[in-house]
């Protein structure tokens, strides 16, 4: 464990608003390790999700470094950081963000066809990846014919699918009812156990304390670092 | 649904385009065929004959026989006046003309019975005639019974040697076949004239027509000296006329095919902006995931492209199946016009591609949040 993962050092996030300087993230320092299983937990307008977009490598940071696996991040221009999000990162949105023209199979696909992966071997790990959700049976499906459940493990799969060194979840489970909420969150506790590095953003403290570290913002700072106990100890 | 409409509109303004260009062509060309009918290849030649300055008929045919490059057919034409007479009945109107052996090819009539005047009858001053269906049938009843026959020609006994076949549509019609046609050098000795001051030309090119009368003119400059006497008239002058006149509509009909592709770019263009605005979400899907810009743009204009070709191969289908149904109905030879299959197929492909790549291109620098969040 030379280099952690993600290193994020004094990262501010301002927008202007009219007269108004809106301070979204005001100086934040944080550091994940390989292994680890973050939450990012915070009230909406916290500034949680402008965290997110920068560590996701969608949004680059007004002021501040960002190292992920020792890259530098936060100068990038957008074909690079595509190229980030494409490598390192797969996401899991709280819409799960389907093609609803494609199959599972082909939206599981997307992320190696953007890394140009050649079509055997894209087919074979995306199917490997259904696999792993345990939709491989329904790759011929277009998610409208999927359960909520269903199109959310469709998003695991399709996040998997690239390898990335990182999962980033944003919500996981704000679509979904308290059974399949469950089953999500088993999901995301195994690829943990496998070494997937998650980092989990979430509204909810209940579901913060699945993750094994949690990390709260507030008004743009990080008010709380420590791992669950710790954090069920201040709840 | 929506690659449909934007098809739909492509094939429609391609397909109207052939359609209208294609048809009104047809006529154009159906309108010039019929004028070329009426002999615009024509060259007509006046003379004023004078005791010091003349042109003899040799004369004439040496230019002529010098220039079968230039001119297909050549006859001199000795109007005579007066009756034509059959037993009892006569006629007064009739057209009498004394002409050489190329005369009917100039005319480009068929013979319905009997031989053409021939050389030997001009040399020999035979008289013998030709005859127009009106008087055949007047005078004899019909061609076939007129074959053979006598005809008196202000006195003179000629014989009929060949019927023209009918022009006219309907027979109460005298018009062009009432006349008769004679000799050229029986006509110059019946009229008691001894020169001859019309004569007709059939040229080889109609688009050298300007040229070949030229040349006439030159020639007949050099033997009189004095351009008033002589006149050379060119039929293709009217049809020059006609040229220009076609040329105008063709370029009002350019204009209207111009705005039927406007709408139907127009249509195109806002379907593919709105479907860009469907699809920011799907960019933003696509973005999220790795996707460079180049690469979406890439992918937007793939997609407009083959829709819009698809849709200007249908709309060239269609317009020329139509363009061939409307030639049948109404009786032209229309054709697909090449130049309005590619012009409209182009341009409508073209505003496709542009308006494919316009929006894509400012959905494609969305940021990607911004772009999944839009609902």
């Amino acid at each position: 464990m030379s280099v952690p993962l993600i290193e994020l050092k004094d990262i501010y996030k301002i927008y202007i608003m009219g007269s108004e300087e809106v301070r979204a993230n005001d100086g934040i320092t944080l550091t994940i390790d390989r292994g680890e299983f973050v939450a990012i937990v915070g009230k909406s307008g916290s500034g949680k999700s402008t965290l997110m977009n920068i560590i996701g490598a969608l949004d680059v940071p007004t002021s501040g470094s960002y190292l992920l696996s020792g890259e530098d991040v936060d100068q990038m221009d957008e074909d690079q950081l595509a190229d980030i999000r494409n490598r390192m990162i797969g996401f899991i949105f709280q819409q799960y963000n389907l093609l609803p023209k494609s199959n599972l199979l082909e939206n599981v696909e997307l992320p190696l066809l953007y890394a140009k992966v050649p079509g055997e071997e894209r087919r074979e790990r995306a199917m490997k990846a259904l696999e792993r959700v345990g939709l491989e049976d329904k790759w011929k499906h277009f998610p409208r014919q999927l359960s909520g459940g269903q199109q959310q493990r469709v998003s695991i799969a399709r996040a998997l699918a690239g390898n990335p060194s990182l999962i980033l979840a944003d919500e996981p489970t704000g679509a979904l009812d308290s059974r399949t909420s469950r089953e999500v969150l088993d999901f995301l506790k195994e690829l943990n156990q496998e070494g997937n590095t998650i980092v989990m953003i979430t509204h909810d403290s209940s579901i913060a304390v699945e993750a094994r570290r949690v990390v709260r913002i507030h008004d743009g700072k990080i008010n709380f670092d420590g791992d669950v106990k710790a954090y069920e100890s201040v709840l | 649904m929506r690659s449909f409409l934007t098809m739909l509109g492509i094939i429609i303004g391609v397909a109207s385009v052939i359609i209208l260009v294609s048809v009104v062509n047809a006529y154009m060309s159906y309108m010039t065929e019929s004028f070329a009918s009426m002999g615009t290849n024509l060259l007509t030649v006046s003379l004023t004959n004078l005791p010091s300055r003349s042109l003899s008929v040799d004369e004439m045919y040496g230019f002529f026989e010098d220039h079968t490059e230039e001119y297909d057919a050549m006859s001199p034409t000795v109007t005579v006046g007066g009756t034509v007479k059959h037993g009892s009945d006569s006629m007064s109107a009739t057209g009498i003309t004394g002409v050489s052996e190329d005369y009917l090819r100039i005319k480009s009539w068929e013979l319905s019975d009997g031989r053409n005047i021939q050389y030997a009858d001009i040399v020999g001053r035979q008289k013998v005639c030709v005859i127009g269906a009106y008087v055949a049938s007047e005078l004899y009843g019909s061609p076939e019974r007129a074959c053979g026959e006598t005809i008196k020609v202000n006195g003179y006994a000629f014989k009929i040697v060949g019927v023209v076949e009918q022009q006219e549509d309907d027979m109460k019609d005298r018009g062009s076949d009432d006349f008769l046609w004679m000799p050229y050098s029986c006509a110059v000795k019946m009229a008691r004239n001894a020169d001859i001051n019309n004569y007709s030309f059939t040229i080889t090119s109609l688009i050298k027509a300007s040229e070949y009368k030229t040349l006439l003119e030159d020639f007949l400059y050099e033997k009189y000296k004095n351009e008033d006497l002589y006149t050379v008239t060119a039929m293709s002058e009217m049809l020059d006329s006609l040229n220009s006149m076609i040329a105008m509509v063709s370029a009002g009909l350019g204009g209207i095919a111009g705005i039927s592709l406007l709408v139907a770019g127009v249509g195109v263009m806002n379907i593919m902006l709105v479907s860009v605005t469907e699809r920011t979400r799907e960019i933003g899907i696509r973005k999220a995931l790795g996707a460079r810009r180049s690469v979406i743009l890439q992918q937007f204009v793939i997609e407009a492209a083959v829709t819009s070709s698809i849709g200007g191969i249908i709309g060239i289908l269609l317009g020329s199946i139509a363009t061939s149904a409307v030639g049948a109905v109404a009786g032209l030879n229309a054709v697909p016009t090449p130049a309005a299959v590619v012009i409209s197929f182009s341009v409508s492909v073209g505003i496709g591609l542009l308006f494919g790549y316009m929006p894509a291109r400012r959905a494609a620098k969305l940021n990607p949040i911004d772009a999944l969040r839009s609902e």
